[in-house]
């Protein structure tokens, strides 16, 4: 493959991508595929995002739906979901995220396993399905007497006008437990990215600060947007363990409902996903006075970075020397591999185009290994994802977004608390310690590439064709198109069932994987002997 | 334990569905679409269900699965989703021009009554469909059937849309294959032409979801069928419909539009079912049975009396679809076997009657249940045991659990390759069947004697 590169110019790439669709879909895409480069004050190019994808393109977007029951949702153990709605919603989001859970005993509530639906029918359609969802829930409570039940609703729940926060709020009444439902149908948004922000808002509004007892510890922080894909929790969890850091909650990797209900216990909310979390940690600072830090547990620097962030935040002597010794300690390892691989990746080339930051993480881990990202961009980001948080107050407030609730957030009477001195804070930014900020993606990548928001099937093959890259990262819909080009996938959604990838332990984890499918032989096999050169076809004559 | 929350205690549930035993009618409509050459399936809904639909068949099938979608939002779902549909035709036929798109609907689009062949028009008018190509369209709404349903309507839309009575008979013999694998299509090919019986298989999604890698990706690969095949399914000889679920729909349709004299059969899976499949297509066609097929079933009948004592009496929970599960049940009556837990998540009575005649002689009361979920054949395994499960993927937590060896049989498979390249359907396929079961059944009692008694030859 290597050999056969040509690269094109950024504009004559962009060109090409654009060439083929009807004029007016060109000139919306034209606004979503942007060519990297450094303008004046540190600034980025805007890129257009957020915006409803064109039917008939083959997107690889999902649903809102999607974005509230399997992302934010999914990874809790011990909230029983119920979905309202015909069978196949519930059935699509079951067990298909990978979010592994680890409970303490084997008494302990896990309902990972389990999928829950009303099955709407019919008549359930005609008449409305309220009932329907009361009896499901009565039954629910019977048969796994949960301490919380969250009820997701589908499509036709919101066109066919049935009240599931009625219904949430008669449940609650009548059998005592935390019942609250979400508004999450398919429809609302123009992606996923609607469902996060309808989660961030249930989660916050019925469970966060419902119980004061939360973990001890002197160091206490919120991990916000890691999902425990592959495990990947556990490794972060097993590093702020052994730097000596208490987790309260995690949104909601490896979490639990009580983890949720203390969470406004911690000091400190650290955001891996800004994409799909931000709502909550602005909320918690501003009715708990609890700041927030951005961080990244994927790639090994990245994951020393924040962890040094934390201890910075806490200005804490003892601290700060336990995190350097974990680093000290596990970064031999760490170069010890990118070592070993680095002659084979070095100076390859990937595309990543998932998520709402995977496609930004993930290029500190292909960095470290001397591997380029020639393309990027996100399924379901916003511009402040590529062009960092400063744009917030320019972006246009479309009418699909206006659909999605806003809550209107105060501080709390009781609970509300800084956790730092205006002069603590003052001295922790003129430290280089940044709160409340992301710098979006576009900033990490070289001039010339390509961030691309929303990448259609038609523009994947043309990137493809023409870049050749080394590898391409994105999600099962996409794996085996990709491969039957030629280059191998790695899926950044699943982790094609492998991981963990974050942390020190994760990095080493990924630099084998992409080592090992980058440099897999059985690509240089896909043709026989005798496809490969020109051949006159001959028999051999008896003598 | 992973299902730590499911007991003994089988308490009766009017309305709450656990652990489904099926899925909603889209996807069954896209597989089938699918099985069209050159066959782009389109979603008319939001986003989610194509990307579901999509993301779950990738699973099985570890192949690409190519489909629009009308990408509803809100406004569309207020003011109908014409517009969109009508702009996703324009485009899918600029960026990948297939010849045919097919239409599927969602509980979305059924729910605010969106009328596709209205939007199918103004397309047309617009002159945003090519000549020579072809938008068809079937309803699917999600809150009837289920994927099975979906299948067979997307199949019936095939007759509808392109079935053609010339008057004129061709010396040919449709066959609907029914829900099944690529490799079962394949297999079912292959019978016929060592019958040398020429037949029209739709769909058939062969050569399309077991493609070859070549590192070249086509967007439409070899297989399928094609469109002057389809249109001459109204000419054939006779329609051989597998599966009373998924196939009879299609075939009652052309049956009533182009009189194809019809026989709907129970998909060929086991001795009896092939054996009732291979007479119904001889005497259609009016050939001989060549040596070749009567030897392969010779050889499934060899590898029975050969082994008979390891089929006999074992008790079998079995979950999946309808006409799998009928033809699975009957073969392993066949073999002494005892289907002691039926579930299927699709609903319909007639399914319940059809297996309490099959298993009427059966030793003990077989339980079964249509409309089901796999919590309740758990909470039925919990109850009486069993020492094999056949069924998807998601049964694989109830074998770990019971510590139950389990065969996959079914959809979705998201764990193991073999369905994709190798048939259930047949006598080949029954033999494959019968060296599951035996390895399972055989690997068990290994793992599970002592050292006094292990057994070398077997």
């Amino acid at each position: 493959m290597s050999d056969e590169k040509r690269t094109p110019s950024p504009e004559e790439a962009k060109q090409r991508l654009l060439a083929r669709y009807p004029a007016k879909v060109a000139r919306k895409r034209a606004q979503q595929i942007v060519i990297n480069h450094a303008i004046e004050g540190g600034k980025v190019p805007e890129i257009m995002s957020n915006a409803r994808t064109i039917p008939g393109v083959i997107t690889q977007r999902g649903c809102t739906y999607a974005g509230c029951k399997g992302v934010i949702l999914g990874p809790v153990r011990d909230i029983l979901t119920i979905t309202h709605g015909p069978i196949g919603c519930s059935f699509y989001s079951w067990l298909t995220r990978r979010n592994q859970t680890r409970t303490q005993s084997p008494d302990e509530a896990n309902y990972i396993t389990y999928a829950l639906t009303t099955d709407m029918q019919e008549e359930d359609i005609v008449f409305g399905g309220e009932k329907k969802l009361k009896a499901a829930i009565r039954e629910a409570y019977e048969i796994f007497n949960p301490k919380a039940i969250a009820l997701c609703s589908t499509c036709p729940v919101g066109l066919i006008g049935d009240d599931v926060h009625s219904v949430a709020r008669e449940m609650k009444a009548e059998l005592g437990i935390n019942i609250f439902a979400f508004s999450c149908e398919g429809y609302k948004g123009v992606s996923q990215s609607a469902g996060h922000h309808i989660a961030n808002n249930g989660v916050f509004t019925h469970v966060v600060g419902t119980d004061d007892n939360g973990k001890k510890g002197k160091f206490k922080i919120n991990m916000l947007g890691e999902y425990n894909i592959g495990g990947d929790a556990f490794e972060i969890e097993r590093l702020l363990e052994e730097c000596g850091i208490t987790m309260v909650a995690s949104f909601s990797g490896n979490a639990t409902y009580d983890q949720f209900a203390t969470a406004h216990t911690a000091d400190l909310n650290c955001i891996m996903c800004h994409r799909s979390i931000n709502y909550m940690a602005e909320m918690m600072q501003t009715k708990y006075g609890i700041p927030w830090i951005k961080v990244n547990f994927i790639g090994a620097s990245a994951t020393a970075k924040s962890l040094r962030k934390i201890a910075q935040y806490f200005d804490d002597e003892e601290l700060k020397a336990k995190v350097e010794e974990v680093i000290a300690r596990e970064m031999p390892e760490v170069q010890k591999v990118s070592a070993e691989v680095k002659p084979h990746t070095e100076g390859k080339t990937a595309m990543l185009f998932v998520g709402g930051s995977r496609a930004h993480h993930y290029q500190e881990l292909f960095e470290e290994i001397g591997m380029k990202a020639v393309a990027a961009g996100y399924e379901f980001g916003h511009r402040d994802d590529y062009e960092g948080r400063e744009v917030l107050p320019f972006i246009k407030i479309d009418a699909d977004s206006r659909n999605i609730e806003e809550l209107d957030v105060h501080p709390d009477a009781v609970a509300f608390k800084p956790r730092k001195t205006e002069e603590q804070l003052a001295n922790l930014k003129a430290g280089g310690l940044s709160f409340s900020e992301y710098e979006g993606m576009m900033r990490q990548m070289q001039d010339g590439s390509l961030t691309i928001d929303d990448i259609s099937h038609y523009e994947t093959e043309v990137l493809l064709e023409t870049y050749k890259p080394d590898i391409f990262c994105a999600g099962i819909k996409e794996k085996y198109a990709v491969q039957k080009s030629g280059v191998p996938l790695k899926q950044l959604h699943s982790y094609d069932y492998g991981g963990p990838y974050a942390g020190f332990k994760g990095a080493i984890n990924f630099y084998k994987d992409i080592d090992r499918m980058t440099s897999n032989p059985i690509w240089g096999h896909l043709k026989a002997p005798w496809q490969k050169g020109p051949e006159v076809p001959a028999v051999y004559v008896a003598a | 334990m992973f299902l730590r929350h499911t007991t003994t205690d089988i308490k009766e549930r009017g309305t709450l569905s656990i652990n489904p035993a099926k899925t909603c009618q889209p996807i069954g409509a896209m597989y089938a679409a699918l099985g069209i050459h050159g066959c782009l399936p389109h979603s008319h809904g939001s986003q989610g269900c194509c990307s579901y639909h999509r993301s779950t068949l990738t699973r099985h099938y570890k192949e690409p699965v190519m489909a629009g979608t009308s990408s509803f939002t809100e406004g569309a779902s207020v003011f109908g989703g014409g517009a969109n549909l009508v702009a996703a035709i324009d485009n899918i036929f600029t960026l990948y021009s297939p010849d045919v798109i097919a239409v599927h609907t969602t509980c979305l689009s059924e729910t605010i009554g969106d009328d596709v062949p209205s939007f199918v028009h103004q397309a047309k008018m617009k002159g945003s469909i090519p000549e020579g190509k072809y938008v068809i369209h079937t309803n699917t709404p999600s809150y009837v059937g289920s994927h099975v349903t979906g299948f067979a309507n997307m199949t019936k839309s095939m007759v509808d849309y392109f079935s053609e009575s010339t008057g004129e008979a061709r010396d040919q013999i449709n066959i609907i294959p029914g829900f099944v694998d690529p490799a079962d299509m394949a297999e079912i090919k292959r019978i016929a032409a060592m019958m040398e019986v020429k037949i029209v298989i739709f769909p058939d999604t062969s050569g399309v979801l077991n493609a070859p890698q070549t590192g070249v990706h086509h967007m439409y690969p070899e297989g399928g069928v094609t469109v002057p095949q389809l249109i001459s399914t109204g000419d054939s000889r006779a329609t051989l419909a597998l599966g009373q679920v998924a196939s009879a729909p299609a075939g009652e349709a052309l049956n009533s539009k182009c009189k194809v004299p019809l026989e709907i059969l129970d998909l060929p899976i086991g001795l009896l079912a092939t054996d009732r499949f291979i007479n119904a297509l001889r005497t259609a066609a009016g050939v001989e049975v060549p040596e070749s097929v009567n030897d392969e079933r010779g050889q499934l009948i060899d590898i029975v009396t050969d082994m008979e004592q390891y089929f006999h009496g074992k008790r079998v929970a079995l979950a999946g679809d309808p006409d799998q599960l009928v033809a699975l049940t009957e073969f392993l009556i066949t073999l002494g076997m005892v289907p002691a837990h039926i579930v299927t998540g699709t609903p319909g009575k007639a399914f319940e009657k059809k297996i309490e005649e099959i298993t009427a002689k059966c030793p003990v009361k077989v339980n079964v249940k249509a409309g089901s979920d796999l919590f309740l054949l758990h909470q039925w395994i919990k109850n009486d045991q069993v020492d094999l499960i056949i069924g998807n993927t998601y049964c694989k937590y109830i074998a770990r659990d019971e510590d139950i060896p389990l065969i996959r049989v079914g959809f979705p498979i998201v764990d193991r390759i073999g369905h994709i390249y190798s048939p259930i359907v047949g006598y080949k396929g029954g033999i494959r069947l019968l060296e599951k079961i035996l390895d399972a059944i055989l690997d068990r009692q290994d793992r599970d004697a002592g050292e006094e008694n292990i057994e070398l030859v077997m």
